[in-house]
């Protein structure tokens, strides 16, 4: 069996499973967000009952993120459903907004505070939920009735994804990131490319990147319609997880006879620095055969590219130059916010670098990731062109209907602010 | 067995959750009735408008002001719904009064959604419709025999069966499935 089956199959409580058969797996933890979880409460309502109680207090995540730094009422309000619900619960794992306990955006969270975990089940209301699958466990997307389906029992039917395999041989050259791994692996098989499939990522080249890049490169997977990503825990994995969680856990891989439905493989030293054209996360070219696109905004942030590692790449880069468009840098979390504060590049600190460079900085959300209410910082206006570190460039996601997202690395972006159109960074640095 | 007729809207391949209900719109509260007709009301306001309505396009699926199209059977391309798995996306389809969507191919989450939410029946067809059908053109379903007809141009097409999901959306949801089959209990 492949690793997404072996997780299946075990969470099923059988000893093998098949693609393509549908099965009723346990689940060891429900994510949700201020977006589909008052939906997803309402659900769980008027189906089990006003007075029904969560299946496991314990293995339910409330980490609202999305419309936190909104004077939207409706969005205040629906913050206030998640309260409600978490008080009568009785909810030990809600990181509300406002509060000391405020995360940011979920899919970083749930890695800080150790709900990734190898070999387990993770569902969660937000289609990138899929990234977990980097610490080697089956995490995908869903809506709310199944979400309230989970909330009632602790249990779901999945259909058995069949697997397709990537094969990173090699480390990646300077200047090329995970990110730019995806983006072309999104653009060759395309946006539908893996419907219904799971995606694992293998090899030395994987092997070589951090948890962050991991998290990256697993976080697109949806991106070409995967089930999930996933990537078999390593050393690099267990020690991640044993310093935020004492949860026991396995660490499952593909059988070395395991069905793939295909494999692809990559030479790490054929790939180059991309970018993501409007209006699909397919529609991918070099980055050097777009110099040509002036830029309004360059945005830095998102559960793709606003981690700690993303945003000291982009500093790297921006360290002691000047932007030449708007430059926005919006941190996943609290965490990574704080560390900003802290980690220095020769001297200096990632927020003072980023603001001497001419860069503002936003408080961590989901922000204008998916456009979200007018007041939303990093928004965008009328026809406005804007690189990103984002997941999606579909028409009007990040705010204008008539606007134009383009996506790429955190280097590539800050390359790129530096010059006010699209730029490769190693034709900067 | 049964018929559904109704009024065809047809839109391109690639059609995701941010064009089927902006990001900007998620607030409103999917229980409260009143707020809950928004969504019928900005069903498929983010597609691009000269997409929307094909073949000619700068066709909006609702009237400004209405919470009700005049549409009830959508009919899109491949890779339909892409994107987020926000429930409100097929339920802002089905408060706008659609009943059914044709597609070449469904992202799963979006397909997933439509089927344990019950909001509308998802067919899939392996013609590619935008190809054939026009905005505005009279359908029917067969649901007994799996056929679409163009009642405007009396062609036919089959459409793929619903297949292992097909109990689901007879039962008219997950819950509805569930509690058939006594499965609710833990």
């Amino acid at each position: 069996m492949t690793l997404t089956e072996k997780i299946i199959a075990e969470h099923a409580g059988r000893a093998s499973v098949r693609p393509g058969e549908n099965v009723w797996i346990r689940v060891d933890v429900l994510m949700t967000h201020d977006v589909c979880g008052p939906g997803t409460i309402g659900i769980f309502k008027n189906q089990f009952g006003p007075d029904a109680k969560v299946w496991d207090p314990f293995k339910v995540a409330v980490i609202p993120d999305h419309y936190i730094f909104t004077k939207d009422r409706h969005a205040m309000r629906n913050l206030e459903i998640l309260r409600a619900f978490a008080k009568e619960q009785k909810l030990p794992y809600l990181y509300d907004a406002n509060s000391p306990w405020y995360k940011g955006v979920c899919h970083v969270a749930l890695a800080e505070e150790g709900f990734t975990i190898p070999g387990q089940t993770l569902f969660g209301t937000d289609s990138h939920t899929c990234t977990a699958g980097a610490f080697g466990e089956f995490a995908t997307g869903i809506g709310n009735t199944d979400a309230a389906f989970i909330m009632g029992t602790g249990r779901i039917w999945v259909k058995v994804p069949e697997t397709l395999r990537f094969i990173l041989e090699g480390a990646l050259p300077e200047f090329v990131t995970a990110k730019d791994v995806i983006l072309r692996i999104i653009g060759d098989i395309g946006a539908d490319g893996a419907t219904y499939r799971a995606m694992e990522f293998e090899g030395d080249g994987i092997r070589a990147m951090d948890m962050e890049e991991r998290m990256t490169l697993c976080n697109m997977a949806i991106e070409a319609g995967g089930k999930n990503g996933i990537i078999a825990a390593d050393e690099k994995t267990v020690a991640f997880v044993k310093a935020r969680t004492d949860k026991a856990f396995t660490t499952p891989a593909s059988d070395p006879d395991a069905a793939f439905a295909g494999t692809v493989k990559y030479r790490a030293r054929d790939l180059e620095p991309v970018v993501a054209k409007p209006f699909s996360p397919a529609n991918v070219a070099p980055a050097r055969s777009l110099k040509d696109v002036k830029l309004d905004q360059c945005y830095i942030g998102s559960c793709t590219g606003g981690k700690l590692e993303d945003l000291k790449a982009a500093a790297a880069v921006l360290a002691g130059g000047q932007v030449r468009t708007r430059t926005v840098v919006v941190p996943a979390t609290v965490s990574v916010e704080h560390a900003l504060s802290i980690e220095q590049i020769r001297g200096r600190t990632l927020k003072r670098i980023f603001e001497d460079a001419g860069a503002k900085i936003g408080p961590p959300s989901c922000a204008a990731c998916l456009g979200g209410p007018p007041d939303t910082f990093g928004r965008l206006n009328g026809s406005e062109v804007c690189l990103s570190t984002t997941n999606r460039n579909f028409p009007g996601r990040m705010g204008s209907p008539d606007s134009q997202t383009y996506l790429a690395s955190p280097l590539t972006v800050a390359a790129s602010a530096l010059k006010g159109r699209i730029t490769d960074p190693r034709d900067v640095l | 067995m049964s018929l559904i007729r109704g009024k065809a809207f047809v839109l391109g391949n690639d059609v995701d959750t941010d064009q089927i209900i902006p990001a900007q719109h998620l607030v409103y509260n999917l229980d409260d009735p009143q707020e809950r007709k928004l969504y019928g009301q900005f069903a498929l306001s983010g597609v691009p408008i000269h997409q929307s309505g094909l073949p000619n396009g700068n066709l909006p699926f609702v009237e400004p002001g209405n919470d009700l199209s005049c549409f009830s059977i959508v009919v899109g391309g491949r890779n339909f719904g892409c994107g987020s798995s926000r429930e409100h996306a097929p339920v802002a389809l089905q408060m706008a009064g659609v009943q059914v969507v044709i597609a070449e191919s469904y992202a799963r989450i979006f397909y997933r959604n439509a089927v344990d939410g019950g909001y509308f029946i998802p067919y899939e067809c392996r013609v590619s419709l935008p190809q054939e059908i026009r905005t505005n053109e009279d359908l029917e379903i067969d649901t007994g025999a799996n056929l679409l007809r163009d009642l405007s141009t009396k062609k036919e097409y089959p459409l793929s069966p619903l297949g292992d999901v097909s109990a689901i959306v007879a039962a008219g949801g997950i819950f509805e499935y569930a509690k058939k089959h006594n499965m609710l209990g833990r």
